[in-house]
């Protein structure tokens, strides 16, 4: 089997448990919507400049609402011993590794997807203008989280304390990306054109490449007992 | 087929495998017994290429694992373990399917049809895994087990949760397999359901190889007793040399 079918196998596998059991469905958008909320009660937006604080509260709700995605895909694998039904199988694992970050993607694009229509009306703001570059920003920086996200989670998935150490570990490691996402998505709001905040798009692609490539070479390792 | 040589696998200070020395020829048919924390588990995990022994040599088809193509191994082993390793929301034959194809085959409709005829759950076919009672779970992860007709069968206490008809269905797929060449290795405290298959006895005790004999002329009391002796002799040997301090 090739190796792209490999990756939509896992891919497709993840989905299709999520869409039938919806474990996590509820908890992802009900934590993020939590999280815009209590922000929105916190902080008064008449006063602030949403453009200021709405871009770090956005991707404060999209990088959780993703631990928490990657945790519960890291669960499942580990119950069962179904890791090893995997590692015993004759793949190349850098496709389970880019099926398992295929499958994150789309579950945070999900939670993206209802939250930041939900942000623009929230907070009085019209996306319509700069809805192209505000796409490319939230899949350029999704792919980079779930990238590290997904490494960290296979590393830890095999610790007793796995929950716990994932977000220690992986929220240093996702300081880069989380800063382009936040500017980016700043400068993007204020409607500035694109060379003001290109290098931080250049920044995050950078990133995405850097850690995918890393991940597929290093992930058979991370993965050994 | 398999060849260990002084083979040692250890958790931090604790020995699982000490020192195994082990041949199993192809066809071979091996019944592994001892008693709890042998090393069984560990043994078949290590020659799943799922743990890497801590010392000594280990040959899989005539070849390293540690330096050979492991994939191409792994092609070859069929590991049914403690775990099921299905899916509890994809049905029986979306979970022989995922991993049909993550072996790399292309199981038409027919085929995992008839690995589901086999383990007799046909008609459960588009039921998903989690409504399954824990003997039908098992039956389900031996047809996953034995899907890629693997040449060496691993198998972790296969009995489990199988009553008395899926045990038979069990030794009739495994003599079907080892008619077939196939060898395998299979660690079980179910002496009377496991023995009719083997062709060898391995009692397993602190990690090391106490006894290796062949069954023929045994049966499940002779064999009961040999498992008795050999245990006890072993522990008894294991306390001496706590005393001793050696």
């Amino acid at each position: 089997m090739s190796y792209f079918r490999i990756v939509a196998l896992v891919a497709g596998k993840d989905l299709r448990t999520e869409l039938r059991s919806r474990e996590q469905a509820l908890s992802l958008f009900v934590f993020a919507l939590l999280i815009l909320v209590v922000f929105n009660f916190a902080f008064d937006f008449t006063i602030i400049d949403f453009q200021a604080l709405g871009p770090g509260i956005l991707w404060v709700a999209f990088i959780f609402s993703g631990v928490l995605a990657l945790n519960h895909s890291f669960r499942i694998e580990r119950e069962q011993d179904r890791i090893e039904g995997i590692l015993m199988a004759p793949i190349d694992r850098s496709a389970f590794y880019l099926g398992k970050v295929l499958a994150t993607v789309l579950f945070m694009a999900a939670v993206e997807a209802v939250l930041v229509p939900l942000a623009a009306i929230l907070f009085n703001q019209v996306l319509s203008a700069r809805l192209g570059m505000m796409l490319l920003a939230l899949i350029l920086n999704t792919i980079g989280f779930a990238a590290v996200g997904t490494l960290f989670a296979a590393v830890t998935t095999q610790t007793r304390r796995s929950e716990v150490l994932l977000p220690i570990l992986l929220f240093p490691a996702a300081v880069p990306i989380a800063l382009a996402a936040v500017r980016t998505t700043s400068h993007i709001l204020a409607g500035r054109p694109f060379p003001h905040y290109a290098h931080w798009v250049y920044m995050s692609a950078a990133y995405d490449l850097v850690f995918l490539a890393a991940a597929v070479l290093l992930f058979d390792y991370a993965l050994q007992e | 087929m398999v060849e260990t040589e002084r083979l040692a696998r250890r958790y931090g200070g604790l020995a699982a495998l000490d020192g195994l020395d082990l041949r199993i020829g192809r066809g071979e048919s091996i019944l592994l017994l001892g008693p709890n924390g042998a090393g069984k588990s560990t043994l078949l995990r290590t020659l799943a290429t799922l743990l890497r022994p801590s010392d000594g040599r280990l040959r899989l088809f005539g070849a390293d694992p540690s330096t050979s193509d492991r994939a191409a191994l792994r092609r070859r082993v069929g590991l049914l373990s403690h775990h099921t390793f299905l899916y509890d929301h994809l049905t029986a034959e979306e979970n022989l399917d995922f991993y049909g194809r993550l072996y790399g085959l292309r199981p038409a409709e027919g085929e995992l049809r008839g690995a589901l005829v086999e383990v007799a759950l046909d008609d459960r076919r588009s039921e998903q895994v989690r409504t399954f009672s824990r003997g039908m779970q098992q039956r389900l992860a031996i047809a996953r087990a034995f899907l890629h007709r693997p040449e060496l069968l691993l198998l972790d206490e296969p009995f489990t949760g199988l009553d008395r008809q899926g045990a038979d269905q069990l030794q009739a797929m495994l003599r079907d397999r080892i008619h077939a060449g196939a060898t395998s290795v299979l660690a079980t405290h179910d002496f009377p359901s496991a023995l009719p298959l083997a062709t060898r006895v391995v009692i397993l005790a602190a990690g090391r190889a106490v006894i290796d004999r062949p069954t023929a002329g045994l049966d499940a009391a002779g064999l009961e007793e040999v498992y008795r002796r050999a245990t006890r002799g072993a522990a008894n040997a294991a306390r001496a040399m706590t005393r001793t301090g050696s």
